[in-house]
């Protein structure tokens, strides 16, 4: 592909949207991790008024201290010419100092408290496909449970020819196995239904993470017990304050379905379900269910609040779609994005990840005109099923004219990633959950980036 | 001897059904553990301890009974102060009651009245889950009690009726039909051989702009300049020496078990922050005079214990948190009203003592 010339399309940007319309905007997620009452609402805007436009430069930041010449050829750095820490210095290490801005960061005007609510996993400074255990993206419904290992138990029973207890020990000696998977909040992306509202890809991509699970298939456990013939059904448990239970059908437990006790090799963290939680590849996060403490076999569905009052899809004819477990195929270019503007004019790397809740990424297209012309962009091995893929578009330059970048992934299902006014068409703007539209930044001549929604 | 089995070898008879297990070299049969020496069977005192969902036609409702009268007086006590005297929610908590008609709207209302397809989520909900913060506190009779009472409020059942294992899963919700199956993939006008690559449409037309609706969080919360600071804090061996010294100092109570009692108070106060959440916020509240958190709204209560001038010294704190209700009957007055502070009280005195000791230590005292 060669130099490709994006339209000049600054004289096509429309009025902004009315202040009625900037109120009204928030509420969508917050409906969904608890209600926000408009008036309420009113005054939280007010008073973040003129501050989130700063929120793309303060985030721009990191790295970008001035250089000190000192340090620089011809002259040695003072780094290589001083001792530097020891070996003992830091027995378990941490990012370097310099990358103490890539950090989970939460929308504090979204919920009530922190102990129910959401933060979102910094994608604009992760490269290839894994998430560090420290940055993936958290959802409590009661807390982080601070569960003591040696009295962690998981009990099994309900339909089953013998109950039984496990403990921690006991998982780890069945025969373990390992996986890559991502795993999505189903309601990623969810404040963004009605219009382009957050701007930044951690606000709205971040609510997903892809890290390698080790554990013992939940198939293997449920032998154990011996599945009675009519159980259909599953209920899992939580051992958090929120008790958070889902029910998971019997099919996909004795699919693919893991009681995971490592996360990249080291054990779970605490945020992230230690000493261990169900992993359901593909399907919603929430019923990725942490602290797991209790599986019940069951001949019919138990119908929890999270699967009811939460995490149902309402459509425009006041109907509500349930049972929306697997998360459809879904992009997002991770650079150039708001948090990481274009700097330069001239030979731009296109980054993103792509994923499917259905199998396999098959193919992603990326267009910097908007979608008037879209160019195939190359994967990076490995691509692994329900997992992140990342993409790359090469050879792009930039002119300094206004541009508007968009991702498009395709899985090995032959499902296409949809623009928002498809999705919009079919369910409203009312549903929450499930938003995997196509998402445009657009490149301003300035090199800043912005979330935009194109007609 | 040692004896070999294949775990890897084991043949499954498949279809999604129940886990009919055939071993293909070591002859045991369908149905047999091929790990017998991991886990133990699960007592009927374990199960019935931790077995403790209800499903939509009732299946695992536990006996006792309650009514929406019996319920109200449990609900202002314990619930009100986050869902508000009438289910209408304070500040952002969730709201229960009312909505009705709204799931169409520009602004759909889902409370249990309007959304929740089945009553058994009520009790189901908060048996395992509230009040938030002190999670399976509550009685069977006061699950029943206050299901009846949310049911009632939003014109469900009557305030007479009474909840039960055996009526739970014969109530009919307003909303209990409205929910369908997933019928996705979805949303697919285009399929993919047919995708347009070049030319696809005449002009590009930007119809809203996130930098203008304007509410990305710039700094990242609290929690986000929290773990920035914790960040530029660095070389702990050096502090080692000081910290024990101080500990030598310090008072009976034991700071890093406080902290764990404080998760108790947590879904209602900040301790290391000025942030009001439903309680006022405990940054500085040793010595300090009760009352005086700018800008949260106390009760009667509280606002005559200001006017007495009451202080929170060690000995004032420990009988409140100890019983909330009586310290402010026999401290600030009988007449003065309730306090606001939805919290039966610690019931154990080292308890106490180590919270007071981790509010010393964190509120910045
Ligand atoms: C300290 C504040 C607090 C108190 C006290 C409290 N709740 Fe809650 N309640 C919450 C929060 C926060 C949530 C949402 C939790 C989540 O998002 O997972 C909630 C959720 C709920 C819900 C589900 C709402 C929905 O739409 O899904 C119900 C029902 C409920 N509470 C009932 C009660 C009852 C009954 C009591 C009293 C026994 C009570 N709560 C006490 C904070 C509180
Ligand atoms: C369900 C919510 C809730 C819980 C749980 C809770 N509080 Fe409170 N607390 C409140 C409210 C509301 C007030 C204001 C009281 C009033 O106005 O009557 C309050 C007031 C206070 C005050 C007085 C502060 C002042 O400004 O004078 C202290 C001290 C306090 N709480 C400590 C605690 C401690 C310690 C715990 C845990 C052991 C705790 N609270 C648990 C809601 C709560």
């Amino acid at each position: 592909m060669k130099k490709t010339t994006s339209p000049a399309q600054s004289g096509s940007i429309q009025a902004t949207p009315s202040s009625s319309d900037k109120r009204d905007l928030p509420a969508d997620l917050a409906s969904d991790l608890n209600a926000i009452d408009p008036g309420r609402r009113r005054a939280l805007l007010a008073g973040l008024g003129a501050a989130g436009g700063a929120a793309a430069a303060g985030l721009m930041a990191p790295g970008r201290a001035m250089a000190d010449p000192a340090n620089l050829p011809p002259n040695v750095a003072e780094w290589s010419q001083v001792l530097g820490p020891g070996v003992d210095a830091f027995p378990y290490g941490m990012p370097s100092k310099y990358e103490k801005t890539v950090i989970r960061r939460y929308v504090e005007w979204l919920t009530a408290t922190p102990e129910s609510s959401i933060n979102f996993t910094p994608l604009y400074a992760l490269d290839g496909i894994v998430t560090p255990n420290g940055l993936c993206f958290e959802r409590h419904h009661g807390g982080a449970a601070e569960v003591v290992p040696q009295d962690y138990r998981l009990m099994i029973n309900g339909m089953v020819d013998r109950p039984l207890v496990f403990t921690l020990d006991d998982l780890k000696r069945f025969p373990p196995e390992s996986r890559f998977h991502f795993l999505e909040c189903a309601a990623n992306g969810g404040m963004e239904w009605r219009g382009a509202q957050l701007n930044g890809v951690q606000f709205t991509h971040g609510m997903v993470h892809c890290v390698q699970y080790t554990g013992v298939s939940l198939r293997r456990l449920l032998e154990e017990a011996g599945v009675k013939p009519k159980a259909k059904w599953l209920m899992v448990e939580g051992g958090d304050s929120a008790g958070m239970n889902r029910t998971l059908p019997l099919d996909k437990a004795l699919d693919d379905c893991m009681i995971a006790y490592s996360m990249n090799g080291e054990r779970l963290r605490t945020e992230q379900g230690y000493p261990a939680r169900l992993v359901v590849p593909g399907f919603e996060g929430n019923m990725w269910v942490k602290w797991i403490r209790r599986i019940e076999v069951g001949d019919g569905a138990y119908m929890a609040r999270e699967e009811t009052s939460k995490y149902t899809d309402l459509m425009p004819d006041g109907r509500a779609r349930r049972f929306t477990w697997e998360m459809d195929a879904k992009s997002v270019i991770t650079s150039p994005c708001p948090e990481l503007p274009c700097k330069q004019k001239g030979p731009q790397v296109i980054k993103g990840l792509a994923w499917s809740g259905r199998g396999k990424i098959a193919r992603v297209d990326v267009t910097v005109d908007g979608g008037r012309n879209w160019h195939q962009a190359r994967l990076e091995e490995p691509i692994m099923s329900k997992c992140l893929t990342r993409f790359y578009l090469d050879g792009w330059e930039w002119n300094g004219d206004p541009a508007y970048l968009q991702s498009r992934a395709i899985d090995e299902t032959g499902y296409v990633q949809p623009e928002m006014a498809a999705l919009q068409a079919v369910r409203g703007v009312n549903s929450i959950y499930h938003n995997n539209a196509i998402q445009t930044w657009r490149i301003n001549p300035t090199g800043e980036v912005e979330n935009v929604r194109l007609a | 001897m040692s004896v070999w089995r294949n775990p890897m070898k084991r043949l499954t008879i498949a279809a999604g059904a129940a886990a009919v297990l055939v071993f293909a070299a070591s002859g045991a049969q369908a149905g047999e553990r091929m790990f017998p020496a991991l886990g133990k069977i699960a007592t009927p005192e374990q199960i019935k301890a931790w077995d403790i969902d209800v499903r939509p036609d009732g299946a695992g409702a536990p006996a006792g009974s309650g009514t929406a009268a019996k319920g109200e007086p449990i609900y202002i006590e314990k619930c009100a102060a986050c869902h508000g005297d009438f289910g209408e929610a304070r500040g952002r908590y969730p709201v229960l009651v009312g909505g009705h008609d709204t799931l169409k709207d520009q602004r759909p209302e889902k409370t249990i009245g309007s959304y929740w397809p089945y009553a058994s989520t009520v009790f189901d909900y908060i048996k395992r889950a509230m009040p938030f913060g002190e999670a399976q506190t509550l009685t069977d009779d006061e699950v029943y009690a206050l299901t009846a009472f949310l049911l009632n409020m939003n014109d469900v059942i009557d305030s007479d009726f009474v909840l039960d294992a055996s009526t739970i899963g014969k109530v009919e919700m307003p909303n209990g039909d409205k929910f369908f199956e997933d019928p996705r993939p979805d949303a697919q006008p285009v399929k993919v051989a047919d995708l347009c690559m070049k030319d696809c449409k005449p002009e590009v037309k930007v119809i809203g702009r996130a930098k203008i609706i304007d509410v990305t969080p710039d700094k990242g919360g609290a929690k986000a300049k929290a773990a920035a600071k914790a960040a530029e804090a660095s070389a702990p061996a050096a502090d080692a020496a000081p910290a024990a010294a101080q500990v030598a100092a310090a008072p009976a109570g034991d700071p890093e078990a406080g902290k764990k009692v404080f998760r108790k108070c947590m879904a209602c106060h900040n301790v290391d922050k000025a942030k009001n959440k439903i309680g006022p916020s405990l940054q500085g509240v040793m010595g300090r005079t009760a009352g005086t958190v700018d800008g949260f709204k106390y009760s009667n209560a509280f606002q005559a214990a200001k006017d007495q001038g009451l202080k929170w010294t060690d000995e004032n704190l420990a009988a409140f948190v100890a019983k909330p209700k009586d310290f402010v009957k026999d401290k600030i007055g009988a007449d003065k009203g309730r306090t606001r502070m939805a919290f039966a009280g610690l019931r154990k005195e080292k308890e106490i003592e180590d919270l007071i000791a981790y509010i010393k230590e964190a509120s910045g005292e």
